[in-house]
């Protein structure tokens, strides 16, 4: 099942350079939430603060709360609070080294999964969600490297689906695919959410208001608008998100 | 077919840059060959007179004229060998300790240390083995290993502590940095989103170590460590301070021997007949080979090392 998030005040920095300003946002659980906003108004960083991503990079701070199903995100342990937030990355990112299978289980296998069986099962109902299945059945001790691009993605997609987490941050999964392997991720998306709360970044306007239910509109550090997609699209309370989303500026 | 057409393009600065990088590829072979053609042609008397028994013999007897290199190839070996024992696990694990977990200012401190180690003559390295290490060992190291390991046969025998051992600790010293500094550009060169990746579904720190960075980079590290090898075969002056001289084959670390490159510089000088100086001429040919050889190996290692899985393209 999902998890809802509420987060409070969010700050983050870069060194000195602040890069959030004070987000709040509620994030119901089972929904898809769509991320918008111009280059570098900070949609990749409100999500690595999510899983808590933005803290191992050095010099970055973060100041502000953030509750995963009532409980504080800064009282857990970071690591096994990325197992309930996974994430996919903007750019695929599988394990160059390891095969297919071996992607797909990695997760599994740091939990101390070892069960060849088991873990075959899991591999398959991962590849299956990712929509990938079909495609590299027969070839699950390949490379993870020898697929497309697109491909890629969605073994990426199925590593992180394979852990079970309660909330799956993506971050513009789509932006590197073509027309078709992006249909499949957003058709993948829809089917996900009756299990997983889904918070999604893109720059696609109308990949938004095909698969989120609700959107946040970011500008410079800050949330502008949150609201059902439907009503940020076609009636934005706030001048600039209307601009935005009408293409006159960003 | 396009490659001509390429070449139709080509501008007149790329074809001197061509023709110019091309000559000084050809320039490094033909010196490699010529090198081992004289070494060769050199070496013709010694190897008419004793053929193939010159590499397994055990005797090395200037006064009676009797030359085998099987004391020097083995001191080689087995001193080379006990550097990589030591010095790779610790200079991997100081790459990671600074690649990974240190602050920048120790790192930055460290890794100049580190390096620092390299720009030390070797001579000044014997110094240190003969009026420090050989006496620690003598007194204190060897006689522990010997009691409490001393059924190993690698550890038997009375401590003298100018040996393979000290040979090998000597060499293992020397050789840390290549395989600290090296393992280390290989490590702060895996991209941040293999280390995401891994951090993402929940790896520890050491999990994503593992998972992202070790495996990233294993050819790397398994170059450096073949450079440091390669740096402990034909390491001369300070081994020949520190081994004992000694053309002996002992199953014993803590007992004195010779290497290749000592006996060479050692006994060069000396040789006042032509067979000796062409004996002496030999070994540097032998040890040339094993050098040679030993990169082709670490070559071959490396790659299938890289290839990884099917349809893979690593490095
Ligand atoms: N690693 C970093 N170090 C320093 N500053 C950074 C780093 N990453 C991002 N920033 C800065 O933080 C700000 C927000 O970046 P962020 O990546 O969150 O933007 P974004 O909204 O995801 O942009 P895009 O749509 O281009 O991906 C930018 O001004 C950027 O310059
Ligand atoms: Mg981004």
């Amino acid at each position: 099942m999902g998890q809802s998030l509420s987060i409070r005040q969010l700050e983050a920095w870069y060194g000195t350079n602040q890069t959030l300003k004070g987000i709040n946002m509620e994030i119901a659980a089972n929904q898809v939430t769509a991320i918008i906003g111009p280059s570098g108004c900070g949609k990749s960083t409100f999500v690595r603060c999510i899983n808590r991503m933005h803290e191992t990079l050095p010099g970055s701070k973060v100041k502000g709360e953030i509750i995963l199903n009532g409980e504080s995100i800064y009282g857990q342990d970071p690591v096994s609070l990325r197992k309930t937030v996974g994430m996919v990355f903007q750019k695929p990112n599988p394990f160059p080294s390891m095969t297919i299978f071996e992607n797909v289980v990695a997760g599994v296998k740091l939990n101390g999964m070892r069960n060849r069986q088991n873990l075959q099962t899991i591999a398959e109902k991962s590849l299956r969600m990712a929509a990938l299945w079909d495609e590299v059945k027969d070839r699950l001790n390949y490379s993870g490297m020898s697929l497309s691009g697109g491909q890629q993605q969605r073994l990426c997609i199925a590593r992180a689906l394979a852990v079970e987490p309660s909330v799956l941050l993506m971050d513009e999964p789509a932006s590197a695919l073509d027309p078709i392997a992006t249909m499949r991720i957003e058709e993948l998306v829809g089917q996900l959410k009756s299990e997983y709360t889904i918070v999604i970044v893109t720059h696609n306007m109308q990949q938004a208001a095909r698969i989120a239910d609700t959107t946040a509109f970011f500008l410079n550090g800050e949330l502008v608008e949150h609201g059902p997609t439907s009503e940020i699209f076609t009636n934005p309370r706030d001048k600039r998100t209307e601009d935005y989303i009408t293409g006159r500026f960003g | 077919m396009s490659t001509d057409n390429n070449r139709l393009y080509e501008s007149m600065g790329d074809k001197v840059l061509r023709y110019v990088t091309l000559l000084m590829a050809i320039l490094v072979v033909i010196l490699m060959i010529w090198i081992g053609w004289q070494m060769f042609s050199s070496s013709q008397e010694s190897i008419q007179h004793f053929g193939w028994a010159f590499i397994t013999s055990r005797v090395w007897d200037p006064v009676h004229h009797i030359f085998g290199a099987l004391p020097f190839i083995y001191g080689t070996i087995v001193t080379s060998v006990v550097a990589l024992i030591i010095a790779a696990p610790i200079g991997i694990s100081v790459a990671i300790f600074l690649n990974e977990m240190a602050p920048s200012t120790i790192r930055k401190v460290v890794a100049f240390l580190v390096e620092l180690l390299a720009a030390i003559p070797s001579v000044v390295y014997g110094l240190w083995g003969i009026f420090v290490l050989a006496p620690v060992l003598r007194q204190s190291v060897e006689p522990w290993l010997t009691k409490w390991f001393g059924f190993i046969p690698w550890f038997k025998g009375a401590p003298v502590g100018f040996d393979m051992f000290g040979g090998g600790i000597i060499l293992a010293i020397m050789i840390l940095p290549t395989i600290t500094s090296i393992s280390r550009e290989v490590m702060a060169a895996v991209p941040t989103a293999h280390r995401e990746a891994a951090l993402a579904l929940g790896a520890t720190k050491w999990e994503m170590i593992r998972l992202s960075v070790l495996s990233y980079s294993k050819s790397g590290i398994l170059g450096s460590i073949m450079l440091g090898l390669g740096r402990a075969l034909g390491e001369t002056m300070a081994v020949t301070m520190v081994i004992g001289n000694m053309p002996k084959i002992s199953s014993s670390l803590f007992s004195s021997a010779y290497s290749m490159a000592a006996v060479i510089a050692n006994e060069f000088t000396e040789a006042t007949y032509s067979l000796y100086l062409s004996s002496c001429i030999e070994i540097g040919l032998i040890l040339f080979g094993i050098t040679l050889l030993l990169n082709i190996f670490a070559r071959l290692l490396v790659w299938s090392v890289a290839r990884g899985p099917k349809g893979g393209h690593l490095v």
